[in-house]
């Protein structure tokens, strides 16, 4: 896997021409973006490939959080492409983005309140389900089994984050760690082909962190490939087969774990190298 | 919620359906039938704080221009049932349109012959033109949020009502009296005449039940969670594949069409219609009852709103109307902002859960 970014990834012809190489699931090619007179990403380039975790870490204010918003919709791009399964996405709304197979998890929980934990998760199932006003108000044929699949399935994502016995708490009552764990499972109804993850790990304790670790493995077996901030470093470079670091918003190295601890350029700007210390109980 | 589901589903509409027969039985018994007309008139008006139940309850979309679309509705339908289109008699058009039932010829007061709209017609004239308008507002003014979205509506009601007072098609000050009553299928007519008193107000308690269902059954449903998702976190709801945009407007449209509804029915009940109807103090009345209902809670908005449009409509305020409406909105949204029926459910549930409890310990010692 090159991680340079290709002089033509989005060549008209497209993926018919690239049957040497695997097709990139998501591909950012020079994007950026200003707020005012700060440039937040400046010209970032990263692919993503189909199973991958990919971690993107930098320092705070490094513009992670802008891309992963610029990638799921959130705010668009002032110049770049950003493509997803070969179709470019920039300027797409968040939710047809998300209707296109990206889903996400928001670095603060962002459950809806006054629902209990369940109904969150079937809010999840809402693109995979077709009746409309009428039919639903009329409870035409066919709803009650569909809004009986919807509930099979989100209680079946619940199940997967180990929270099915919360199903009828409301969402306002859970704790921080498992407020989490809520949104994944919404994020994971939506039945993505990829995943993005803000910080999935900030507030959880050790042995929630380990979970986690373990329930993003899970989700990488069956298919989805992730894309994630992290601030934990330990916890990034177990996770992912390769790792973006930006800083001020541009990419200053890509790589797999063992290169970009010890890329010397990284070492330097982000990590003031004390990199090796932190992770030097995992190396082997 | 847990409580919600050892009830079954259809045992509050039968409780309810209980509560209006047993009201019309206690007037027949004392005699006020009279008050019947008030208590029907507060139903159809309950009907537009049903959809702002939807629109800002559940979607949390602020409108202050509802009365206008109740406006709207009930000055279609009284226009079109009583002008007179005699002039379009002799043309095709109006041959053909007399021919499908959509033109009337009658007599008007005077013995004079003319040609008016059918209520039918009239209805679905007035449910389209609603539909025109809600889009036609809707689509700018749900891109602005909370305070912005206010004052948009309230600016779109305000301008209705100057319209209508201006127009001398509309009656101007007077409004429009002699509205047709509305054959709606067999001997069911929605009129005011006093021997069909009760007969329409079984209609508007079947209407209003009917209604309560279909909303229910919305609010049960993806379309009711979608909303329900908007108005907690927009955000997260876009980044779920709810097209946010979409909803808003087309729940928008669905409040503006209940109003809309209500205004039709409430014309051809009351035979007539006036511009206060579409004033700003209507619109802020509506949105005083939802609060005092709820806002969320459909059966609190809709029996909330029925009692206190009946003591309104009854004169029980005297001139203080407006002032009780604007005090209740106040008091609702600094002391109880979530409806008073939800702290007190709450109290009850404690006060239950106490005596448990101490019965609990009655019987352990």
């Amino acid at each position: 896997m090159n991680p340079a970014p290709s002089s033509t990834p989005f060549a008209p012809d497209g993926p018919s021409t690239a049957s040497t190489a695997v097709q990139p699931l998501l591909e950012v090619e020079n994007v950026r973006r200003s707020f005012g007179g700060l440039v937040a990403v400046d010209g970032v380039s990263f692919r993503v490939f189909p199973g991958q975790i990919k971690g993107l870490i930098g320092p705070n204010g490094a513009g992670k959080t802008t891309l992963f918003n610029l990638v799921c919709g959130l705010l668009r791009p002032d110049a770049g492409r950003i493509a997803f399964q070969g179709r470019p996405i920039e300027g797409w709304k968040p939710y047809r983005i998300a209707r296109a197979g990206i889903s996400r998890t928001f670095q603060n929980p962002s459950l809806f309140l006054q629902m209990n934990v369940l109904e969150n998760v079937m809010v999840g199932r809402h693109s995979r389900a077709r009746r409309g006003f009428l039919g639903c108000a009329l409870r035409l044929p066919g709803q009650a089994a569909e809004e009986r699949t919807i509930r099979q399935a989100a209680m079946q994502q619940l199940e997967v984050v180990g929270l099915a016995h919360l199903a009828m708490f409301p969402a306002g009552s859970l704790p921080f760690g498992q407020r989490r764990l809520v949104e994944l499972a919404r994020a994971l109804a939506t039945e993505p082909r990829m995943l993005l993850l803000d910080e999935p790990a900030s507030g959880l304790n050790t042995k929630e962190k380990e979970d986690l670790a373990d329930l993003i493995r899970q989700i990488r077996d069956r298919g989805i490939t992730l894309l994630l901030v992290e601030h934990d470093m330990s916890l990034v470079m177990r996770l992912a087969d390769e790792i973006v670091v930006l800083h001020h918003g541009a990419r200053i190295a890509e790589g797999p774990p063992q290169v970009i601890q010890n890329d010397p350029t990284v070492i330097n700007v982000y990590l003031g190298g004390n990199l090796d210390h932190a992770t030097s109980s995992q190396e082997s | 919620m847990s409580l919600m589901r050892r009830i079954p589903p259809l045992l509050p509409f039968l409780l309810c359906a209980g509560v209006m027969v047993s009201l019309q039985q206690l007037m027949r018994a004392t005699g006020t039938q009279y008050c019947l007309t008030q208590l029907t008139m507060s139903l159809y008006y309950a009907i537009v704080v049903m959809g702002l139940c939807l629109l800002m309850g559940h979607a949390g979309q602020v409108s202050l221009g509802h009365g206008a679309f109740f406006a709207i509705g009930g000055y279609t339908s009284a226009v079109l049932t009583t002008h007179n289109f005699s002039a379009w008699g002799h043309s095709s058009l109006g041959g053909w349109l007399q021919q499908g039932g959509v033109l009337i010829a009658k007599e008007d007061v005077f013995g004079n012959a003319i040609l008016t709209v059918s209520p039918w017609a009239a209805f679905l004239a007035a449910m389209l033109l609603t539909t025109l308008v809600a889009l036609l507002i809707g689509y700018p003014a749900l891109r602005l949020r909370g305070h912005y979205l206010a004052m948009a509506t309230l600016g779109f009601g305000l301008i209705v009502s100057k319209l209508l007072v201006g127009s001398t098609l509309t009656g101007a000050a007077d409004g429009i009296n002699g509205v047709p009553p509305w054959p709606l299928a067999g001997s069911l007519t929605v009129t005011g005449k006093t021997a069909a008193r009760v007969q329409n107000y079984y209609i508007a308690c079947a209407l209003v039940l009917l209604l309560l269902l279909l909303l229910r059954n919305l609010l049960r449903s993806r379309i009711g969670r979608a909303l329900q998702a908007i108005h907690d976190r927009e955000t997260a709801a876009n980044a779920m594949g709810i097209s946010t945009a979409a909803y808003k407007l087309k729940v928008f449209l669905l409040s503006a069409w209940l109003a809309a509804l209500a205004g039709v029915f409430f014309t051809h009940f009351t035979g007539g219609i006036g511009p206060s109807e579409a004033g700003a103090f209507k619109s802020v009345r509506y949105v005083a009852l939802a609060a005092a209902g709820g806002m969320a809670n459909l059966w609190g908005v809709t029996v909330v709103s029925t009692a206190l449009n009946y003591a309104s409509l009854r004169g029980w305020f005297g001139s203080l109307d407006n002032a009780v409406f604007g005090i209740l909105l106040i008091l609702i949204i600094t002391l109880a902002p979530q409806g008073p029926l939800k702290p007190l459910g709450a109290w009850l549930r404690r006060v239950l859960r106490l005596r448990n409890l101490s019965e609990e310990r009655l019987e352990r010692s």
